[in-house]
């Protein structure tokens, strides 16, 4: 094998893909050919780095330069520079705050707080690559366990490390396992969810696109401490390239011996299986998974029997999620008492949650438990965008709550949220600022939940129709006061009457911005005003004839043709014509239409 | 995609034949029927059920209950528009709207023209560039109402 003195690593991941990583990635290449370093420069395609919004990301090692939205016409002075010369290129690094450039990766403020374990690998390896899995101690995990412990010392490991499923619940994991191992029978199944259907989330997407090894030596893991020999990867369709490299990665890892039979010559035998989901929301609620898997409708059942007793094909089976599996192999690689030592008393750990909205640096990001809202958004997402102001953070997407400014320090951890109405989830942050429309946002969660609610029990089904009806009420102006007790009251029964966690949790949005905002439902009602301006049928448009220098600009870009009058006249908006698109006012140069 | 009947029969076959005697096949099968008509088609769908014997009744009720499937052929080109949370604060729902408008299409319909089927999705997983929507397999991010027609003029 070749020695490389450098390595340039492209991020290949969806977000960077979609701004032409592919193209910089095939023109290092030849470029490295042109100058001859072909044999001294490798470039590595990795996974996502995380700062998707500054893609198409390139990292030059070993010094760790980080480079951002490179382009095509960038590399060949990339590769005469940094690569022939030595001399890093500033003009493609990124820019903080203060405008110089940052050369170091660790430097960068959104990397700063982080500490990346489930993520470790994403963005660092090619994974199409085996051995670059296995060079960073990958399946070291799996040989320790099958070589040195029993299945139970397995467990009583992952019981140490204080582990909880990240997939939204946050169960103990060591102690979900314990209850499947001790079930009895010779055919037992391990499940990974790979559903991802919350809308704002893509954080599983990483993990399986980055670094699919990672799951797979969990679920083995998990398999052996549970004696099962069967597994099952249930991933949504609307993630091509991660069902393309989980099937790489499983024919790699079964080549190599460590999935298959006789795992490690340790006599243990583990087959894996890829089932693709077919779009349906509640699929990733685990009795539903299972039925979708067995080829039927995707709808949850009444628990008991648990998974553990009873699950797929009437066998003990047990389910976990994508981060929660990629977390197992270094648990076990490292220890319990390692993991243990980060995060909280009660929430051991990072958490991966996927920065979305209104923030500067939208992205992945894997922090410790215990960090405060605050750190995460202004710290690591550098803030509001535009520096507009902060208003809320839905946090744990549709069953998730709205929090205010208020709680920006609230430490994030398994048992603060839920007293505040909101919950972990699996990790969406979405950040609003003040054109968001708290009132519109719980509409859009409900539609959302009411659209994917299966329709197998009546306070879901009904329930949640009623709820949007109401909210779609307020959103146009016609909504009433004695609307808003109805909904907390709707609510409230939706909540404790339905079957499932998505009926449980689906009015969360509604109670919180409840809870948090009931001034803005008040405006709608009382005033007819949305006070963000997001609420179109209660929206309209005025030119501020004072402040109007006549351009006649207005008037040229509306689609309509409503905004009659002339140069010397002036110019005024027909309301009644008007189809409040907002084109006005984004294009008057003199901010003189006014909305409201 | 036109098959004739014998070749429909010949291909359906095929994607059956791994499932004969196995459980858990009707997705998979929906999903090998779809890539390669395009949508679930019913005399496809009536193959199956002899073949498997699986009442017609039992695959059309998993077939409607996943977004996923598609009873009506589809257009060359699908428009996949996030509307998901990420996307939604960042403005999509202008965005679905301009798709509207320039193709002509409805929701979870396809142009006459066969041109363009358009669908609204929750969360393509590429928040970070929101808002966000596919063409077919192509991702394009930080949509802005005004960019829609660029993109959708490169599909013909
Ligand atoms: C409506 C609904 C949707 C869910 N979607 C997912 C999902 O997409 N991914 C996931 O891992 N868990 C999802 N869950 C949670 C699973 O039911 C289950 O608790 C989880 O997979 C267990 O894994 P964990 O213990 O590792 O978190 C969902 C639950 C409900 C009620
Ligand atoms: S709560 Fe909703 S999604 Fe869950 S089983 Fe009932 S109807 Fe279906
Ligand atoms: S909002 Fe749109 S339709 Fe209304 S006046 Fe302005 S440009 Fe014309
Ligand atoms: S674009 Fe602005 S300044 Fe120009 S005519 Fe319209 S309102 Fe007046
Ligand atoms: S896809 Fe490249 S940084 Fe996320
Ligand atoms: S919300 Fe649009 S890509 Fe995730």
């Amino acid at each position: 094998m070749p020695i490389y003195r450098a390595h340039v690593l492209v991020c290949n991941g969806t977000g960077c893909s979609s701004n032409h990583a592919g193209a910089v990635t095939a023109k290092l290449k030849t470029e490295l050919e042109r100058q001859h370093l072909s044999n001294e420069v490798l470039v590595v395609p990795t996974g996502c780095h995380g700062m998707c919004e500054m893609g198409p990301v390139v990292v030059v090692y070993p010094e760790g330069t980080f480079y951002c939205q490179v382009k095509e016409d960038d590399v060949p002075k990339l590769v005469e520079e940094h690569l022939l010369k030595g001399r890093p290129v500033d003009a493609l690094m990124y820019k903080g705050k203060e405008t110089t450039a940052v050369p170091n990766y660790k430097d960068i403020p959104f990397y700063g707080k982080q500490n990346r374990i489930a993520l470790q690998n994403c963005g660092y390896i090619n994974p199409e690559n085996i051995e670059e899995y296995i060079a960073r101690d990958g399946y070291v995990g799996l040989a320790k366990a099958l070589g040195e412990m029993s299945p139970q010392q397995v467990i009583d490991e992952v019981k140490k490390s204080g582990l909880r499923g990240r997939g939204g619940g946050g169960f103990p994991t060591g102690t979900k396992w314990s209850f499947c191992a001790a079930s009895p029978g010779p055919k037992k199944y391990v499940i990974c969810n790979a559903d991802e259907g919350d809308p704002g989330a893509f954080m599983d997407r990483s993990i399986l696109e980055g670094d699919p090894h990672a799951v797979l030596e969990g679920m083995a893991i998990g398999a052996y401490a549970m004696g099962a020999d069967e597994g099952y990867i249930y991933c949504r369709a609307e993630y091509p390239l991660a069902i393309v490299r989980l099937h790489q990665a499983i024919n790699k890892a079964e080549e190599y011996g460590l999935l298959g039979q006789n795992i490690l010559n340790s006599g243990f035998n583990f087959t894996l299986h890829i089932k693709e989901g077919a779009g349906a929301f509640v699929c990733g609620e685990e009795t539903a998974l299972m039925a979708s898997i067995e080829g039927q409708r995707g709808m949850p059942r009444p628990r008991p029997p648990f998974p553990a007793v009873s699950g797929l094909w009437a066998k003990p089976s047990n389910i976990n999620n994508v981060e929660t599996w990629a977390n197992v192999p270094q648990i076990l690689s490292k220890g319990g008492d390692w993991y243990a030592s980060l995060g909280t008393e009660k929430s051991k750990g990072t958490k991966v949650f996927a920065l979305t909205g209104k923030v500067k640096h939208t992205g992945l990001v894997e922090v410790p438990m215990g960090i405060k809202l605050r750190e995460i958004i202004f710290d690591i997402g550098g803030g509001i965008l535009n520096d507009r102001e902060f208003k809320a953070v839905q946090i744990g997407g549709p069953s998730g709550g709205c929090l205010t400014k208020d709680q920006l320090d609230t430490p994030i951890t398994y048992e603060s949220l839920p007293p505040l109405g909101a919950i972990m989830g699996s990790g969406g942050l979405v950040v609003m600022d003040e054109d968001n429309c708290m009132v519109d946002i719980a509409r859009f969660f409900l539609e959302f939940t009411q659209r994917e609610s299966c329709g197998k029990c009546t306070p879901c089904r009904e329930g949640t129709k009623q709820m949007l009806l109401l909210l779609e009420k307020i959103c146009s102006g016609k909504g009433e006061m004695k609307d808003i007790d109805l909904l907390e009251e709707l609510g409230n029964m939706v909540k404790n009457m339905s079957l499932c966690g998505l009926g449980q949790t689906a009015p969360n949005p509604v109670l919180t911005t409840l809870r948090y905002f009931r001034h803005e439902y008040e405006a709608h009602i009382k005033e007819h005003r949305c006070p963000a301006g997001a609420c179109q049928a209660l929206l309209s448009y005025t030119i501020v004839q004072t402040a109007c220098k006549k351009c006649g600009l207005c008037a040229k870009n509306c689609p309509v043709q409503c905004i009659p009058g002339g140069r010397t006249e002036g110019y005024t908006i027909d309301a009644e014509k008007c189809i409040k698109c907002g084109t006005c006012f984004t294009k008057c140069p003199f901010n003189a239409i006014s909305k409201g | 995609m036109s098959l004739s009947a014998g070749e429909m029969r010949q291909k359906v076959l095929e994607i059956i034949a791994p499932w004969k005697g196995r459980r858990g096949g009707l997705i998979p099968i929906l999903q090998a029927l779809q890539g390669l008509m395009g949508y679930v088609a019913e005399p496809a769908v009536k193959i199956v059920s002899e073949e498997l014997k699986i009442p017609m009744s039992e695959i059309y009720g998993v077939a409607t209950f996943y977004a996923q499937f598609h009873l009506t052929p589809r257009g060359r080109h699908i428009i996949r528009v996030c509307r998901g949370t990420a996307c939604h604060v960042r403005g999509s729902l202008k965005i679905l709207e301009a798709v509207k408008e320039q193709t002509g299409c409805p929701e979870n319909g396809t142009t006459e023209d066969l041109r363009f089927s358009l669908e609204p999705v929750a969360c393509l997983g590429a928040c970070g560039l929101a808002p966000v929507m596919l063409v077919d397999s192509q991702t394009f991010g930080r949509l802005t109402p005004e960019g829609v027609s660029g993109i959708l003029a490169q599909f013909v």
